[in-house]
């Protein structure tokens, strides 16, 4: 062995990884072949209950454990004409700014009510810094069957804690939802 | 006066210390830098060891002591939590106890972030709570009054609100109800909070048990910017701290300043801020040659204001308000005096007198600090004159309750009833109606001497002859004397020199506009504090230049209208009542946000000259103080002598846009004694209606038992009282209105 050059030798491995399986992966042609795993941290989620109601309360936890302050939230009165989530205070304004994401996932084990959540969504890529921050419209889940828009009032004799406890179902009076319409 | 303190030698944590007899041992530990935990214990209240959270161990004493209710003894062996292992495991029994009926809902709580029961259960708490059962609830939250809401269960049961609407306001309104597991706050079934300092029981009360209507959910404390400021809003001259989320103010909290407000500030100056950025003014105003009022550059204004003024010169007047800062009141005085070269300048945008102009002149202008809270406090006896301190020096208020309480000085009012206020300051009423001031004043001497203060407020313009006889009260019993304006600026301006010395006076502005006054340069003044009218006078004025925050009444009608910086975007001074510089930083430094002094600066050198620094009173030649006469105009049938002042929440416009405070704001009621209440046929509990030409307002009667006859009190430009006349008016009381 050692009688061939060096060089030849090198070029060996060149030439036997040309009968190799390939492993590059075309994007975006092929891109529903390769899923993320699931638990990949992607583009955030701000999820509803099961009426429809959000889970949301404003609180900022999730503002307060971002490293990286990319998280801005206003918090905001729930009133009997206006109810956005159960209990008390839902958050009114609520933006994340992916420019400074790092998607570290702080700010979902902060936040009490699993109200934010992480998606596996990666493509995180515009055109503009503006369309780069996400406001609530934006991150706000989808309506599923069952849901309502809000805002609307709570299940009937029912408390912020019954929520909580998951101990609410969908609403009686669902939003119809067209296909395409959910982002 | 000297103190002689006994000291006493204690052992903390093992340190020695010497430490004056009587101290607390929360204190003593304090100065040794040890924090020991607590909730209810508050330097200003007297201790009641309601939370124990403070508990410590005392050597030769079986059982941990409550740490802020325990005086020191010499000798004493004290242990805390960092030593003792009993105190600490006292300290997280209580803690855990606390908790067991706590809802823990920190996220929607708005004290979460700056917790005292956050913090100190992560310091002092045991982590783990072995409470198995069901949580105590209560609806959530009530309305204690608009602004005040409370969530019963966080209520620690410290007890730190109701001591202080109990001990420091005097409005024990909110008390402890039930006992036990069942104990909460609560308000009296028939009586809400109503109090003008309620906003203190909500920064003292050490969970988010108190929270205010206007700050709910809007920030946590990571989110704000936070400045110490000095309140614009009347003469006390309070020290606040304000908070800032992206620009916007989110809150404002009473800060330290011991020798003034202490801790504690009033609702108008914690919660009246939306006016700062509501209808503010964006760009200078000019009104072209068709009479249109119109956005234009500051260039371009400047210049066709230095123009108009230029033509009219001396005969232009410069009223100013009561709003300026130290800052702009000698910009403005300079402005006056030397750029336009006019004598005619006043800050007074109320009713004046000359008599109030040379009292000012001679008793208060450029004087040192001779009256201080301190000296209130000391006081043997303080006689109030044309002062109400609840509703128009709030500070001032709670130092004479305190000196009042604790048996040092005693109060003497002279005011046509026994008001709230001076019931709570546990007052003598020397009984005077507007026309009987003069000889009550006089007479007042037996109750002072050369341990006492007289307060005079502003209202003693109003009455010809008060400020002539206070002064003469003051030289012959020695008493030191203390003027007392309503607004913040009020004081600075005098000192500045905008006091008509050879001049006109603000009455006499607004009757000579048109002939010998030809223009008029007008900063912050509301139409309806005059008295005169002064939107006609702008209407007669050849040229009006207005330096304004907002769009007003005047705005409207001016020529040129500069827009100039609020508070929160300027630096400045205020001169307090006591003449106490109160400085505050810019909040929010707005870039382009030009202060009074700033833009008359500006003008100044459009006009060719520039403003000075100089001392306007050491060479004023101040006017001799001589009464003026007296009101003979005759009291008829069906009429009776008007007495009034302004609520502390009044319908001024920097209350403007809060409407949970103004739900607070007490609502007019006609006073009237039993006589004259008989004579004019008024019923108590009816309504009256109390008119001047062409001037009328309705509210509730009630028959007050002591009140001097023949005097009608109402407040004025107050909820549920447009009426807007000065004290001494003539005016019909009739039965009945709407
Ligand atoms: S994932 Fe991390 S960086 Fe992104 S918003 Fe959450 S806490 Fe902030
Ligand atoms: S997403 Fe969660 S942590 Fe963030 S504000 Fe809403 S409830 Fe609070
Ligand atoms: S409401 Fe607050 S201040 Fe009042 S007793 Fe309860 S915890 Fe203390
Ligand atoms: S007492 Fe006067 S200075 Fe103090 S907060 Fe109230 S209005 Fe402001
Ligand atoms: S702080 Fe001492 S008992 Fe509350």
């Amino acid at each position: 062995m050692s009688k061939v050059p060096q060089v030849i030798r090198g070029f060996g491995v060149t030439f036997l990884s040309m009968f190799k399986k390939v492993t590059t992966e075309q994007y975006p042609e092929e891109r529903d072949k390769y899923p993320p795993k699931p638990r990949f941290h992607g583009r955030h989620q701000l999820n509803r209950h099961p009426d429809g109601l959000e889970k949301c309360i404003g609180c900022e936890l999730c503002a307060w454990a971002c490293p990286a302050d990319a998280i801005y939230v206003e918090g905001a009165d729930n009133t009997e004409e206006e109810r956005f989530s159960p209990g008390e205070r839902y958050g009114r304004t609520y933006q994340i700014n992916y420019l400074r994401c790092i998607l570290c996932g702080l700010c979902i084990e902060a936040c009490p009510t699993r109200a934010l959540t992480m998606t596996n969504e990666y493509e995180l890529a515009d055109d503009s810094r503006e369309k780069l921050i996400f406001t609530k419209e934006d991150l706000l889940a989808p309506l599923l069957s069952g849901m309502e828009l809000p805002p609307h009032d709570m299940a009937p004799g029912t408390t912020a804690i019954d929520y909580y406890e998951g101990k609410v179902g969908s609403s009686p009076t669902p939003t119809t939802v067209k296909v395409g319409d959910d982002k | 006066m000297t103190v002689t303190t006994q000291t006493v030698t204690v052992t903390v944590d093992g340190v020695v210390v010497e430490v004056p007899a009587g101290t607390l041992i929360i204190r003593v530990a304090e100065m040794l830098g040890t924090a020991i935990p607590r909730f209810c214990d508050h330097p200003l209240l007297d201790p009641v060891a309601a939370c124990r959270m403070c508990l410590v161990e005392i050597e030769g004493q079986g059982k941990p002591q409550p740490s802020c209710a325990v005086t020191v003894s010499d000798g004493m062996v004290i242990k805390t939590q960092h030593t003792s292992e009993m105190a600490e495991k006292a300290q997280a029994g209580v803690m855990e106890f606390l908790l067991i009926n706590h809802p823990l809902d920190c996220p929607i709580c708005d004290k979460g972030g700056e917790c005292p029961l956050q913090n100190q259960a992560m310091t002092n708490g045991q982590g783990e709570t072995r409470f198995e059962g069901t949580k105590r609830t209560f609806p959530k939250p009530i309305n204690v009054s608009a602004q005040v809401l409370l969530d019963r269960e966080r209520c620690v049961s410290c007890a730190r609100c109701t001591r202080f609407a109990d001990q420091i306001a005097g409005d024990p309104f909110i008390e402890l109800l039930e006992r036990g597991a069942k104990q909460q706050v609560g308000t009296s079934e028939d009586q809400p909070f109503d109090s003008y300092f309620s906003g203190n029981t909500i920064q003292i009360c050490p969970v988010g048990a108190l929270t205010s209507a206007k700050y709910r959910f809007r920030s946590r404390p990571f989110d704000l910017i936070s400045t110490p400021t000095a309140c614009e809003h009347c003469a006390s001259g309070c020290a606040l701290r304000t908070d800032v989320r992206r620009s916007t103010v989110m809150r404002r909290l009473a800060w330290d300043a011991p020798e003034v407000n202490e801790e504690w500030n009033c609702d108008k100056g914690r919660f009246a801020f939306p006016y700062t950025s509501e209808g503010r003014l964006t760009h200078p105003l000019v009104r072209d040659e068709a009479g249109n009022l119109g956005p234009a550059s500051w260039p371009e204004a400047l210049r066709v204001a230095a123009a108009g003024l230029a033509g009219i010169g001396k005969s232009t007047a410069v009223l100013t308000g009561g709003r300026v800062t130290v800052e702009d009141a000698k910009a403005y005085a300079s402005f006056a005096r030397e750029v336009l070269g006019t004598n005619d300048v006043d800050f007074r945008a109320r009713a004046v007198s000359n008599e109030e102009t040379a009292f000012l002149a001679n008793h208060v202008a450029n004087k040192p600090m001779d009256v201080t809270y301190g000296d209130l406090e000391a006081a043997k006896s303080v006689l109030l004159v044309s002062f109400e301190p609840e509703d128009e020096s709030p500070i001032v208020f709670l130092r004479l309750r305190k000196a009042a309480l604790s048996g040092t000085t005693k109060v003497f009012a002279v005011a046509p009833y026994t008001s709230a206020g001076l019931a709570k300051m546990k007052g003598t009423l020397l009984a005077a109606g507007p026309r009987e001031e003069v000889s009550v004043i006089a007479s007042a001497a037996s109750h002072l001497s050369g341990d006492s203060v007289i307060l005079v407020g502003e209202r003693a313009a109003q009455t010809p002859g008060a400020l002539t006889a206070v002064a003469e009260l003051a030289a012959k019993t020695g008493a030191k004397l203390a003027w007392i304006p309503r607004r913040a600026g009020d004081r600075g301006a005098l000192d500045a020199g905008l006091l008509p010395i050879d001049g006109r006076n603000t009455s006499e502005i607004v009757s000579a506009t048109g002939s010998a006054v030809k223009g008029l340069v007008i900063g912050g003044v509301s139409p309806e504090d005059v008295d005169g009218d002064l939107l006609s006078a702008i209407d007669k004025a050849q040229f009006v230049v207005s330096l304004e925050t907002r769009h007003t009444e005047i705005t409207a009608e001016a020529d040129v209208v500069l827009p100039v910086a609020v508070v929160t975007e300027k630096a400045g001074t205020f001169r307090n009542w006591e003449g106490r510089d109160r400085s505050f930083a810019a909040v929010i430094p707005t870039p382009g946000a030009l202060s009074d002094a700033d833009v008359l600066g500006e003008l100044a050198r459009e006009l060719g000259k520039s403003l000075s620094v100089s001392d306007f009173w050491a060479s004023a030649t101040k006017p001799a103080l001589k009464a003026d006469a007296a009101s003979t105009e005759s009291v008829g049938n069906g009429q009776a002598v008007l007495s009034t002042w302004r609520h502390l929440l009044d319908k001024g416009s920097l209350q403007s846009g809060e409407p949970y405070l103004a739900a607070t704001a007490r609502v007019a009621v006609v006073r009237v004694s039993p006589a004259t209440a008989q004579k004019l046929n008024l019923v108590d509990g009816g309504t009256a209606t109390v008119s001047c030409c062409g001037n009328s307002a309705s509210a509730p009667l009630i028959v007050t038992a002591g009140m001097t006859d023949d005097v009608v009190w109402l407040p004025a430009n107050s909820e549920g009282s447009s009426l807007n006349l000065p004290s001494g008016c003539v005016v019909e009381v009739s039965q009945g209105g709407n």
